[in-house]
């Protein structure tokens, strides 16, 4: 337990199984505030399973997992973990495909959720200005009035990483953001992350090896539902059990 | 685009609400003050139906609010327009007074034909008119409520939720059907003389009933408007387009489609506490599960996600339906699934997207550029 103090994201001994199949099997690990984290693995290894945790839709059976030390996550559901403070992005982009560029931000803004608070809410001049910087960050400001729908794959994943950023989460989850992107949208995604830490923790699931070594930070292996291996890239490839893992089949 | 699509939605709001309104003076005022033998005259039976439409009207609007923007299917919205129906014919049961047939002050009619000799405690107050008119929102509003409270935590959506309402709607007419529960059985509740002492046979009273029916129409439009516009209207597209994506950005999904649901079910309801006082009769048939789903085809034909195109699609349909079924009685099931067809096939958008086809032309350029609404 001391470990949970001080970190953003605590995992300890979760297991989760889908008709006997363990898809999390005693993992642990812990993310720092401010710092990235990637992770990586072979499919099945249970990366999208852990994000489902973390983010309330799945329940583990067993173990904590814990938010800045002491918020247990298990306990409270999607939108409840969201308004903490926790943002996903999903493999797949979702975002509103038949709201403007600016409506799905301005949609995902931090602020009071209720039923009645959103009948009379009215963006603030601090809210725009917020609108139009997330535009900047995330380069969409010439297509700000266009459908989602119109936009191509890559901008639609960087709307959604826009999306997470009006959030305000203090942890963003995001799943596999370069899936399907050219290199050149590839490595501006890795700048814009890079910029994104350090004032927010992320956690970087990622399949794409060229993009994580662009990443440059911490890597966690997963495989099978637990950790494998921990450490910077170049340490967890000279790792003997990951190369069987990643080479053996 | 977006924007100019809800532009051309307010207008066509606008446009109807405004027809609403001179309807609402004119109708009454030629049935009124023209003499019989007149062009101009509209005869009382034909101002009646079109009353009935516009109640029609306003049960299609209630299953526009959450179907086309929340995208929640009701299969059996008829329930709370039934319901809301009741709650009317029970307070002009018992404005019947000693006039019935056996002219008991206390007891309906039915009610002493079942030798009962005291009237159930849920009839009590509604000798009132006040109180009929709440009950009129809130008995459909609660069980909307209930229901939805456990069907949307449960999350049950999609066909789940369409047949669900459909099991609700047809058990409720089941349960209305038998004698013991008190409203009327098979017959339900019909010979009404009077509502606030005024001759529901009257002109002057069925012109009242009109425009109060135009009035409450126009006024369920403008808040389904203003609910719409808001962010709270942009919720609930977003949970229709992507009910999880919702929840992860931190909204309770579960609450916004209730207060939709719970709304939709008081405008239902009073729409057909409007309804009973204009037909003369309320019966267990109203809860069938095929009303419900007409009505759900009038909001197709009109046009879903408009608000006003659902209510252009309940007095279309429902005027073909009577002129049909006067002429041309067998032809109308064929009718109506031909239009229905014809809809989803050559306008997606429901009638409502004709007109916006018209409007459009002037608007947009033919080809668009990059972001031509952009200027908003």
């Amino acid at each position: 337990m001391e470990l949970a103090a001080g970190s953003i994201l605590y995992l300890d001994g979760v297991s989760v199984s889908f008709d006997g199949f363990k898809a999390l099997n005693d993992l642990s690990f812990t993310v720092a505030p401010g710092e990235m984290r990637a992770i990586i693995g072979p499919n099945g290894a249970g990366k999208t399973t852990m994000m489902d945790v973390v983010t309330g839709k799945t329940r583990p059976d067993t173990g904590d997992v814990l938010f800045k030390g002491d918020c247990d996550l298990t306990r409270l559901d999607e939108a409840q973990i969201a308004q903490l403070g926790i943002g996903r992005k999903f493999q797949k982009p979702s975002v509103y495909e038949k709201l403007t560029v600016t409506e799905n931000i301005s949609l995902a803004l931090s602020g009071d959720r209720s039923v009645y608070a959103s009948l009379f809410w009215r963006i603030s001049p601090a809210q725009q200005i917020r609108v139009e910087h997330i535009l900047e960050i995330i380069r969409l400001t010439p297509q700000r009035d266009m459908i989602a729908a119109r936009l191509s794959h890559g901008q639609k994943q960087w709307l959604e990483i826009g999306m997470l950023l009006a959030q305000d989460p203090k942890l963003l989850l995001v799943d596999e953001p370069v899936a399907g992107m050219t290199d050149a949208e590839t490595a501006a995604t890795a700048e814009l992350l890079k910029s994104i830490a350090g004032e927010h923790s992320v956690v970087v699931v990622e399949h794409d090896m060229a993009f994580v070594r662009e990443l440059d930070v911490k890597v966690t292996v997963l495989h099978e539902g637990s950790v494998l291996s921990e450490g910077s890239l170049d340490h967890v490839s000279a790792d003997q059990r990951v190369i069987e893992v990643y080479l053996g089949r | 685009m977006i924007t100019w699509r809800l532009l051309s939605s307010a207008r066509g709001v606008a446009i109807t609400t405004l027809v609403i309104l001179v309807a609402t003076v004119l109708v009454p005022a030629l049935h009124l003050l023209t003499p019989s033998n007149s062009a101009l005259h509209i005869p009382a039976h034909v101002m009646a139906l079109f009353g009935k439409y516009l109640c029609f009207a306003m049960l299609a609007l209630s299953i526009d609010l959450i179907w086309g923007f929340c995208g929640i299917l009701s299969l059996g919205h008829g329930a709370f327009f039934a319901l809301g129906g009741y709650g009317m014919g029970m307070y002009l049961m018992r404005q019947i007074g000693t006039r019935g047939v056996y002219g008991n002050a206390e007891l309906p009619d039915f009610m002493v034909f079942l030798n009962w000799n005291e009237l159930p405690w849920y009839w009590y107050g509604f000798d009132q008119f006040w109180f009929a008119a709440l009950m009129v929102l809130l008995v459909p509003g609660l069980l909307a409520f209930l229901f939805g409270l456990l069907a949307f935590r449960s999350r049950v959506s999609g066909v789940y939720l369409s047949i669900i309402t459909q099991a609700l709607t047809f058990a409720l007419m089941l349960a209305f059907f038998r004698n013991d529960m008190g409203f009327g059985g098979n017959n339900g509740l019909t010979d009404f003389k009077d509502i606030l002492g005024f001759n529901l046979q009257s002109g002057s009273t069925r012109a009242a009933l009109f425009a109060v029916s135009c009035l409450a129409l126009a006024a369920s439009l403008l808040t389904c408007l203003f609910i719409t516009r808001s962010r709270l209207g942009t919720v609930m597209t977003a949970i229709r387009d992507a009910e999880s994506r919702t929840r992860f950005l931190g909204y309770r999904v579960e609450a916004f489609k209730l207060f939709a649901f719970t709304l939709s079910a008081c405008i239902a309801g009073l729409a057909g506490a409007l309804y009973v006082p204009q037909v003369g009769i309320i019966n267990p048939s109203e809860f069938a599960p095929a009303n419900s789903i007409e009505a759900v085809i009038w909001a197709a034909i009109g046009g879903r996600g408009t608000l006003f195109g659902p209510i252009i699609g309940a007095i279309v349909v429902n005027f073909g339906k009577s002129w049909f079924t006067s002429v041309l009685p067998d032809i109308w099931l064929f009718a109506l699934g031909g239009l229905f067809l014809a809809v989803t096939l050559f306008l997606p958008q429901g009638l409502a997207g004709l007109f916006k086809m018209r409007a459009r032309k002037p608007v947009v350029p033919p080809i668009p550029a990059a972001q031509p609404e952009a200027a908003e």
